[in-house]
């Protein structure tokens, strides 16, 4: 049996239309534009003015507080504007447009692609670096990687997992990830491993992966501290509490944090990229794109410089078709909706879904009729239907009560609802305003 | 009579004696004394329990009313001057004069002027489709329509109107009990104070992109172009983010604002037509070129009708 998360869980077709395609790198855009909201946290200080000239890997953006990050310009050319322009989220928000100029890249970025096989980086500089390369969590919740990786004092890390489970349908970003460059993979763990001074590594890796299974497992033969974990697929295996949970048997705690129980967990793209900068000293400048679904012509996996509008990614695999219906950033499951392609790719973009008439079929919600699927299906064992209703009804106090907070998004009990309510957008709501009351 | 029945009457009425003297006893001793003052004030307000006052209930107003020394800093917006005038003569405290307020809807984005650019099947609620995204027409500030407001308001004083698709406040049930302005996600329901005859000159728009921007994503936006805070003679117009608004203490309803808006923006509302208005007044350069009054059309808002 392959290890697993209880309780709940369901198992969506996986629909992993670009699992054979290769990565193919995009031409650089005519333009870019970089937003400044791309991780959690607080918002970094633009550094730059329009009509400055910026090279591949300048700061552009400074972080600001302990929970943000730092931007790098991914292009070389001239800053067009600094200006609100519309986002993943589908508001405007600030964003640094760039208009691409030739590719210059800042002198001391080392282009060659040799492997830096010792890292001789004391444990905090290594940490300094993460931080000043602006590395957030490229699964696609974009938690900044550096704030992981300062353990407060007292704690100690013993498990380092990287998640490589990918267990949204459509998403093949990190599969062929792990098929094309398992090395740079490998070399991040150790670099991490250094960092946070643990022992053992697990990777996570979903067993409809199995070609991405043999290929780590081959290269990590001789290693005695960095193993293979094989998943069920099941979602949301890639969830940070389930995936703990398959692979240690820990529970994170209410409320708690990895950190907590001795765990850190970080993506098999983010671990990728931060092999990336002890190699070549370039900071995060592109990332891995799905193209999927079947609205779009061609569908493929791309590697796209940061702040490529989703317009180009889409023409690069021949365009839409014309039965489309939804386009989503990121998953199905979790992905959010977009009105247009007017979105730019962010360190959080892991997939650009088109789905066509068939796929997205707009349905309309009926009453509950208290099956309890959602109850089943829950990863985290919570009531979906009751704080839904409750948080529909404005009583979000008995939301919290029934553990609103606890709630991942994950989204399986609106998939699973035989009634069609959108129950986890309710949740959601309920969230926002109980984070908010924190304040 | 049988001595049964004459022991049980004995008995039992021992028992109801004594439970009667020990309840007594009780109720003295853990006497919750009360300042009747409470039930008398609560007597006096309206009793709609809305919350516009920023108490639970009016209960809570009513010992709040109470307790306090000074009841300026009251207010129960249901029930107006009258009622804060009668509840400070009970109480022997002085009551702040306010003036009534009304709510007003601050979007004309009909779908007639606002392009629709996508559609949303999601849950029909504005607070859960603002977090999701921005709107289904290119302005990312207008009104969602799915009605959060009306479903707030205790008065059924706010209704959609299904033409348009925007909310319409009916001015005589208003109460500006604040619920419409905290439930709307996107902010654009405003409390204003409310003229005489429910007249009202206020720009219904809420966009802060600029100008093209705005005007491209919705033919009735303000553009923030300045025209009528250069023709306002009482410094009543401010124009801050592009978009322009009216001091609702400052204005006087002169009118001379709302025909130079290009985008008719500007709304008024519950005026006499036009032409009368231009015959009593000093004619005006300019002011005069006749721009159709857009009350009606606009926004469907006639409460007077109802």
């Amino acid at each position: 049996m392959f290890k697993t998360f209880r309780p709940g869980g369901i198992h969506p077709s996986e629909n992993k239309l670009t699992a054979g395609s290769k990565i193919r790198g995009l031409p650089i855009p005519g333009q870019v534009s970089i937003p400044m909201n791309q991780h959690i946290g607080a918002s970094p200080k633009i550094l730059v003015e329009k009509g400055d000239m910026v090279k591949v890997g300048q700061l552009i953006a400074q972080e600001e507080g302990f929970i943000s990050a730092n931007i790098h310009s991914s292009v070389s050319g001239k800053v067009l504007k600094v200006d609100a322009v519309v986002d993943m989220s589908g508001y405007k928000r600030k964003a640094i447009t760039i208009k691409v100029e030739g590719d210059e890249w800042l002198e001391e970025i080392d282009t060659s692609t040799e492997l830096v096989k010792e890292i001789s980086l004391e444990r905090h500089e290594i940490v300094r670096k993460i931080n000043e390369s602006g590395i957030v969590g490229m699964g696609g919740a974009t938690f900044p990687s550096h704030v992981k990786l300062m353990l407060p004092r007292g704690k100690k890390a013993e498990y380092l997992i990287v998640n490589g489970a990918e267990c949204e349908p459509y998403i093949t970003c990190d599969h062929r990830l792990m098929l094309e460059d398992p090395e740079s993979i490998i070399e991040g763990i150790k670099v991490v491993m250094k960092a946070l001074g643990v022992k053992k590594t697990i990777i996570g890796i979903e067993d409809n992966k199995p070609d991405a299974i043999k290929i780590l497992k081959k290269l990590l033969s001789k290693q005695k501290k960095i193993s293979v974990g094989t998943l069920k697929s099941k979602y949301p295996q890639g969830a940070e509490k389930q995936l703990i949970y398959a692979l240690t048997s820990r529970v994170v705690p209410s409320g708690g944090l990895p950190m907590d129980i001795g765990v850190v967990v970080l993506n098999v793209g983010t671990i990728s990229s931060i092999a990336n900068i002890f190699k070549t000293g370039l900071p995060v400048t592109e990332r891995i794109v799905t193209v999927t679904g079947n609205g779009v012509n061609n569908p493929n996996n791309l590697l796209v410089r940061l702040g490529t509008s989703f317009e180009d990614c889409v023409n690069a695999c021949d365009g839409l078709k014309d039965n489309v219906e939804k386009i989503i950033s990121g998953g199905p499951m979790m992905g959010v909706a977009q009105s247009n392609l007017q979105a730019t790719i962010n360190e959080g973009t892991t997939a650009i879904l088109v789905l066509d008439k068939k796929e997205a079929k707009v349905v309309h919600p009926e009453n509950c009729i208290r099956c309890g699927s959602c109850i089943y299906a829950c990863p985290i064992g919570l009531m979906p239907l009751s704080i839904a209703a409750t948080a529909d009804k404005g009583d979000f106090d008995l939301a919290e009560k029934l553990g609103a907070k606890d709630c991942i998004e994950c989204g399986i009990c609106t998939y699973i609802c035989p009634s069609r309510r959108s129950l986890v957008q309710s949740i959601r709501l309920a969230k926002s305003i109980l984070n908010k009351r924190r304040i | 009579m049988s001595p049964i029945v004459l022991y049980t009457i004995i008995s039992l009425s021992a028992t109801g004696i004594a439970a009667a003297i020990i309840l007594f006893v009780i109720a003295q001793r853990f006497k919750v004394i009360e300042d009747p003052r409470i039930d008398m004030v609560e007597e006096i307000l309206p009793g709609a329990n809305c919350g516009g006052c920023g108490f639970a209930g009016c209960r809570n107003f009513a010992e709040a009313c109470v307790s306090i020394r000074d009841l300026t800093r009251l207010y129960c917006p249901p029930g107006g001057n009258e009622t804060m005038q009668e509840v400070a003569s009970a109480l022997g405290k002085e009551a702040a004069e306010k003036d009534p307020l009304v709510a007003v809807v601050r979007c004309s984005g009909s779908f007639a002027h606002r392009e629709r650019t996508n559609n949303y099947d999601g849950a029909a609620s504005c607070a859960i489709a603002s977090s999701l995204y921005s709107g289904d027409t290119g302005c990312q500030y207008g009104c969602l329509g799915h009605g959060d407001c009306v479903r707030v308001c205790e008065f059924d004083a706010i209704h959609m109107n299904p033409e348009t698709d925007l909310p319409v406040v009916t001015d005589d049930k208003c109460t500006a009990c604040n619920a419409c302005v905290i439930a709307c996600p996107k902010d654009i329901i405003e409390l204003r104070k409310k003229n005489k005859r429910d007249r009202k000159i206020f720009v219904s728009c809420i966009n802060q992109d600029k100008g093209g921007i705005a005007k491209k994503s919705c033919s009735v936006a303000c553009t923030g172009c300045g025209k009528c805070e250069k023709v306002c003679p009482h410094d009543a117009i401010t124009i801050e983010n592009f978009l322009a608004y009216i001091d609702p203490i400052k204005c006087k309803l002169c009118r001379k604002c709302a025909p130079e808006c290009p985008t008719n923006a500007i709304l008024e509302i519950n005026f006499p037509p036009r032409k009368e208005r231009v015959a009593e007044i000093e004619p005006e350069k300019g002011a005069e070129t006749a721009v159709e009054p857009i009350a009606s059309d606009k926004t469907g808002a006639e409460p007077k009708s109802e």
